[in-house]
């Protein structure tokens, strides 16, 4: 296409492509504006109701304790992406992080073989389950809610009479109780910074080579802008107190690297396609169940991960490893940022998100030092609230879907 | 139009299931450039023929001949790898993906040079290409990055039916593709099916439309009761004459098959 007939073309575009973004916002594609709204808010409120919320201990406190539930999450959005739901993350991270400290305390594996033994092991539940899921054509549902049983049963046979194993190996405690100088810190803000910067500049210039119409230079300053200030008011409020915690970093790592995975190669593309209409995914050629089997698989996989930071951050692992409200918090994050519980569409970066909001209202309660029976209302009510915005942007999308 | 050899010829197929006789001795044939309109009522084996040209029923008996070669299609990707691409009246679309993604579904392309792990798509060159093909069939759609669920059915049956075109086929099955259609929409697809036959493919419609297909269509093909009952140039004939054709009920001498099972008529009187 020649310049001319772009820069003609220009202004007689401008008007849908406003109208795509409204319809885009009102109908939940832009959910990810909505959560940072909401945060913005539940921010706001809890540091009006106490003024330590915001201070520099406790936000570091608060990205420590939502690495475990984000890091699951992420799992999580990969099956909610396929429309289905697994909820057995939660005791598989149990027993993953169980299966670890046995193997590094009782039988003295090396910290690495441990770990990897206990992802290996998360691994194989998932794929496990998801097998059984695609070749029975069992709900998923059910065929997890099994396996949450099996391996909570599976976690108090690992742990054996003691009930409790307390993790003594630096390499596995140091996972969640490390923070980096002030200088590496910035290091990494600068590695972020850039790599964002650079992604955006590539992409723009293959648009342009492709002679494609391209997003105007002041959205891609403005989104270069916004992460690079966020990332710099987090390294230096992360630096004022102990540091950048590596438990932060693996956790960045893991959603930007499944964001990669999801958004921008072609299995990603088939785990939305899967989710959206698998009859059309197995025509156009896709193995919709070796793509079913492997989301499982990823979430196992998550799931056996967020369960070791868990443990490295109690240094221990105990019979209520992988417990309590974990699995249905984890579920709830994603949904709460924004990806929809029926399947085809979201993000990993809800995962994030959704941790962020459930962990600021649950690190925020404790602050207020309310008690658990309100805690578990108020996170309920969020979720309901969630779903109920999740379910009304369907059916205005099925309202405007077809004419 | 229709000149030279066929680009597909079926000669004597016949399909059963179980006691049902759902083709009988079916020749049949498509040349490039050509749109054959197939019609005949429900029940009358249309699907059946298109399924067994797809490659989703095998036939029972008889030759297919595809580019003068005698071939055997007994699956699917058999049908594909020839050129004979199918798209189904319900469309096979994801609707929460947008046009590109779905036109290069299960088929994207990936970047040149990137590992085997990592295997990014290549966007850009799904959009472009995506772009170039929608302005070839003159396919309006308000941006290549709609949902294809926010679009107008006839978008999304032009979306499908470009769709067929990635793969280069030299014959396309339509089936059913004005069902559910405005009469806006239906002009669009059927102007759609026009630039198909300007592309020197061959096209086959099935509908249950004879106006849409008297529209289209350079010869119309009628099927009744799994047996051909009539085959007619769309410009030379009358609705009359092919609806009789399909309900097997005489109209003026136009030639009438010798009818397998009496007394079933009058049933498509109203489809005219």
């Amino acid at each position: 296409m020649s310049d001319a007939a772009l820069a003609s073309a220009d202004g007689e575009e401008d008007l849908p492509r406003r109208k795509e973004t409204i319809r885009r916002l009102v109908q939940g594609d832009l959910a990810s504006l909505r959560v940072v709204i909401g945060l913005a808010l539940i921010w706001a409120i809890f540091q009006f109701e106490n003024d330590r919320f915001l201070s520099a201990q406790n936000l570091t406190n608060l990205m420590l304790q939502i690495t475990a539930i984000g890091l699951i999450s992420v799992g999580i959005v990969f099956v909610l992406l396929l429309g289905e739901i697994d909820l057995s993350v939660g005791a598989v991270s149990g027993l993953a992080a169980a299966v670890m400290a046995v193997l590094s305390v009782k039988h003295g594996w090396s910290p690495y073989l441990a770990i990897a033994a206990a992802i290996a092991v998360g691994m194989a539940i998932g794929v496990l389950q998801g097998s059984l899921f695609s070749r029975f054509v069992v709900p998923s549902f059910v065929v997890t809610l099994a396996g949450l049983l099996a391996w909570q049963g599976a976690l108090l046979q690992v742990l054996g009479s003691t009930g409790s194993i307390n993790l003594t190996d630096p390499k596995i405690t140091g996972l969640a109780n490390t923070f980096y100088s002030d200088t590496v810190g910035w290091i990494f803000a600068a590695i972020v910074i850039g790599g964002y910067g650079a992604v955006l500049f590539l992409g723009h210039r293959r648009r342009v080579a492709a002679g494609l119409d391209r997003e105007s230079l002041s959205g891609l300053v403005f989104r270069f802008a916004l992460v690079a200030v966020v990332t710099i008011v987090a390294t230096t409020v992360l630096n004022s107190d102990r540091g950048v915690p590596l438990a932060l970093l693996i956790l960045l790592t893991f959603v930007v690297g499944m964001e990669y995975v999801v958004k921008r190669t072609g299995f990603g593309r088939h785990v939305f396609a899967v989710g959206g209409n698998a009859e059309a995914a197995r025509r156009a050629g896709i193995p919709v169940n070796a793509i079913r089997v492997a989301v499982f698989g990823i979430a196992g996989t998550m799931a056996a991960i967020g369960g070791i930071m868990a443990a490295s951050r109690l240094l221990a692992v105990n019979q209520n490893s992988g417990g309590n409200e974990l699995l249905l918090l984890a579920i709830a994050g994603p949904v709460i940022a924004g990806t929809s519980l029926f399947g085809g569409r979201g993000s990993v970066w809800t995962a994030l998100m959704g941790a962020l909001v459930i962990g600021s209202i649950s690190n925020g309660m404790d602050l207020l030092a309310l008690s658990s029976a309100v805690k578990f209302m108020v996170t309920g009510g969020v979720l309901l609230l969630a779903v109920l915005v999740d379910a009304v942007a369907r059916q205005q999308r099925q309202g405007s879907g077809r004419v | 139009m229709s000149t030279g050899a066929p680009l597909l010829e079926l000669e004597g197929v016949s399909k059963r299931f179980g006691p049902v006789q759902a083709l009988d001795r079916v020749d049949f044939a498509v040349h490039a450039g050509e749109v054959v309109g197939l019609v005949g009522d429900n029940g009358a084996g249309k699907s059946t023929l298109v399924k067994t040209i797809a490659g989703i029923h095998a036939a029972d008996d008889g030759t297919i001949r595809f580019e003068g070669q005698e071939v055997s299609i007994s699956k699917p990707q058999d049908a594909t790898g020839l050129g004979i691409a199918t798209v189904y009246q319900d469309l096979a679309l994801c609707d929460n993906l947008d046009v590109v993604a779905n036109l290069f579904l299960g088929r994207e392309e990936v970047s040149p040079g990137t590992g085997t792990l990592s295997r990014q798509l290549d966007e850009a060159r799904m959009e472009h290409q995506t772009g170039e093909l929608l302005s070839n069939l003159a396919v309006t759609i308000p941006s290549l990055r709609s949902e294809v669920g926010t679009l107008s059915g006839g978008q999304r049956q032009q979306v499908a039916v470009a769709r067929s075109l990635l793969g280069e086929p030299k014959v396309v099955l339509l089936d059913e593709p004005t069902a559910a259609l405005g009469v806006a929409q239906t002009a669009q697809v059927l102007q759609l099916i026009r630039r198909l036959r300007e592309r020197e493919l061959g096209v086959v419609v099935i509908s249950h439309n004879l106006v849409d297909v008297f529209e289209v269509a350079d010869r119309i093909f009628v099927l009744r009761l799994g047996r051909a009952a009539g085959e007619f140039n769309a410009e030379a004939t009358t609705e009359e004459h092919v609806v009789s054709a399909i309900t097997g009920v005489g109209a003026d001498g136009e030639r009438k098959k010798d009818d397998p099972a009496p007394g079933e008529s009058g049933l498509g009187e109203e489809k005219a």
